[in-house]
């Protein structure tokens, strides 16, 4: 019972939905195809120059609405696929005709205005099926509870059945009914086939596809030899001037232990003391700076251990549940601890927290990690940041990474990166 | 005393074997891989063996596996573990099966011989020798908590040396205090800490860092 009412009320959500989508292929698809086809045909007249980047931005929000919708309503992922615009777009009226150019070489826009046509027509068609299957057949019950005595004189065709007795009037509910009972079974498979055939054509090509990831790969390439360049320059310099600088200067102390230690055994005994200080504090420099290059709970255990050590050190309560069987590779482990000890470095220092989760789970060739504290809040990710910093760690990887922090808390930090355990 | 040492690295070998035949330990094995170790543990029965965590072949940490396999064969052997870095998780390890005899120090404590024969001649009879990082790193955690802050700085002092497994006679030396002042701070400390009193070192040490590990 509770079944067949969830499946009513989820058919009856669907052609909602359509009528919402019908609304929205014909108006809005024909209103902007229309004026994309008038914008660029002035191009020439050069008023174009300077509408069709609006136009086309509004085209693109149109799409891109659809997207939503296609992936919130019927689970259908349809990828964006627009280049994006190079960081030094000029303003002003030389901008608007790059901006113009840059458009029109993107083969996203003629997909676009393409889809639009089918929008309009195919689409529409589809959205407002699931929607009139449910909808016309109260037009039938209605006929039937006494309307058909308004068309005694002149039949009126409900669908395929004239109307102009009780007895017709019964057979359009009975219609009515078979309309409500296909409707009830297909609206929401409508529904997705109206997604799916914007996906059809919406999506890009394998080519195109090919061509995003090139260009995510040399953005992720590029940051990667950064990091590593940086990376080196700061070990370099903190080994010039930690370790490196307190190994010489032990060198000259040992040199005059040698030539005071018969003259003067005091002051040799009190520079050896101090020899044997800065050893000791050569090995604290190096050992802080292994740590920050590759951690040895890490090397030795992996990144379940190495997390948990790292939640020992923090300051504040922590909980670590860890639930991987195996190891990833160790440039991936590497990513994930790294991120994962910024990620707790920020939580301690700004959260004002005085509790923090941390889950780690390996599934579906997916390492999952979330790092959540009971803090105020306000985390933001994106440039500046120091959780963009993260986000490019993990980019190198393909790996992704939210960021949940509303203000007055808590903050939730989620990990995702595709790799496979060994 | 006879000692069975593991180690990879040649020249810190040759160095700790001198340096425990100088301070007249016998050294029954030194030697570089597990399998060695393990072997060496069951078949010569030492009184305390020296450790490093890192060892061949897998190079990872498999002297500390090796030393926690043994002491479930043989519960109680006394085993100190050296390591180029130490870290809570693997005290705690090392702690878990509550019968004392453990030492988890850094390796650069070898520069100390005094302190690190020390260090080994408290394993072998049965205490415990923590590295004070561990120990700094457990307190600086429970700092900002309220038992731990109603401890004066003298106490909070003499409770560090404590945990790394001094006696009150070496604390009071280190100090620079009598021992019955050392006396005094302690049971003060277990007083604030809500903990019985115990004669027994072996057991306080462990009291202590149970109390940092509910944390």
């Amino acid at each position: 019972m509770t079944t067949k009412q969830g499946r009513i009320r989820a058919a009856l959500l669907a052609a909602g939905r359509g009528l919402v989508l019908s609304f929205a292929s014909s108006v809005g698809s024909i209103t902007l195809f229309v004026l994309a086809v008038l914008s660029i045909a002035f191009i020439p007249l050069g008023i174009g120059l300077v509408t069709t980047p609006y136009v086309l931005e509004a085209v693109r929000k149109h799409a891109n609405q659809r997207r939503l919708l296609a992936i919130t309503w019927s689970d259908v992922r349809i990828p964006v696929p627009y280049r994006p615009f190079p960081k030094d777009v000029r303003g002003g009226f030389t901008g608007q005709v790059e901006r113009t150019t840059l458009m029109l070489k993107d083969p996203a826009t003629w997909r676009d205005i393409r889809w639009m046509l089918v929008d309009m027509t195919a689409g529409y068609t589809v959205s407002i099926l699931a929607a009139a299957l449910l909808i016309y057949p109260v037009e039938g019950f209605v006929l039937a509870a006494g309307l058909w005595r308004v068309f005694t004189d002149d039949r009126y065709w409900y669908a395929f059945v004239p109307v102009d007795s009780q007895a017709t009037g019964l057979a359009a509910a009975a219609l009515g009914v078979a309309l409500f009972a296909v409707g009830v079974a297909l609206s929401e498979r409508l529904l997705r086939a109206h997604f799916v055939l914007a996906r059809s054509v919406l999506a890009p090509t394998q080519e195109q596809e090919l061509a995003l990831r090139i260009d995510r790969l040399t953005e992720t390439r590029h940051e990667a030899v950064d990091t590593a360049a940086s990376e080196l320059r700061r070990i370099e310099r903190d080994l010039h001037d930690g370790a490196q600088a307190r190994l010489v200067a032990m060198g000259m102390n040992l040199g005059t232990i040698e030539a005071l230690i018969e003259k003067d055994p005091a002051q040799a005994k009190k520079l050896l003391a101090m020899a044997r200080e800065s050893s000791a504090e050569a090995l604290t420099e190096l050992r802080d700076l292994v740590r920050g290059i590759h951690p040895p709970v890490l090397a030795e255990r992996g990144l379940g251990d190495a997390v948990k050590a790292l939640a020992l050190r923090l300051p504040i309560e922590s909980e670590v549940d860890v639930d991987l069987d195996g190891r990833a590779d160790a440039p991936v482990e590497s990513a994930a601890y790294f991120a994962v000890s910024e990620t707790l470095t920020n939580a301690a220092k700004h959260s004002g927290a005085d509790r923090i989760w941390v889950d780690l789970h390996h599934t579906d060739g997916m390492l999952r990690i979330s790092v959540t504290d009971n803090g105020k809040g306000g985390a933001a990710a994106g440039p500046g940041s120091g959780l963009s910093g993260i986000e490019r760690r993990l980019g190198t990887f393909d790996g992704i990474m939210a960021v949940s922090s509303p203000a007055g808390g808590p903050t939730m930090v989620t990990m995702e990166i595709p790799c496979e355990l060994s | 005393m006879r000692v069975v040492l593991a180690e990879d690295l040649f020249l810190l070998r040759d160095g700790l074997v001198r340096m425990l035949e100088a301070y007249d330990f016998e050294i029954a094995a030194a030697v570089e891989t597990g399998p060695e170790l393990t072997r060496a543990l069951a078949e010569l029965q030492p009184d305390v063996a020296v450790v490093d965590v890192r060892l061949p072949p897998s190079h990872t940490d498999e002297g500390l596996q090796c030393a926690l396999a043994a002491r479930k064969a043989r519960p109680g052997l006394p085993v100190l573990v050296l390591s180029q870095h130490v870290e809570q998780l693997y005290a705690r390890e090392l702690l878990a099966d509550g019968n004392g005899a453990i030492g988890y120090l850094l390796k650069d404590r070898v520069f100390d011989a005094d302190q690190f024969i020390d260090a080994v001649r408290r394993v072998a009879a049965g205490g415990t020798a923590m590295d004070p990082q561990v120990i700094s790193q457990l307190l600086s955690r429970r700092s900002q908590d309220k038992p731990m802050g109603g401890l004066t700085p003298r106490e909070r002092e003499v409770m560090e040396l404590m945990a790394q497994g001094r006696s009150n006679a070496a604390i009071a030396s280190q100090m620079v205090i009598t021992e019955r002042a050392v006396a005094k701070h302690t049971s003060n400390i277990f007083g604030k800490l809500g903990l019985p009193p115990s004669d027994d070192d072996n057991r306080r040490v462990l009291a202590v860092l149970a109390y940092l590990d509910r944390g």
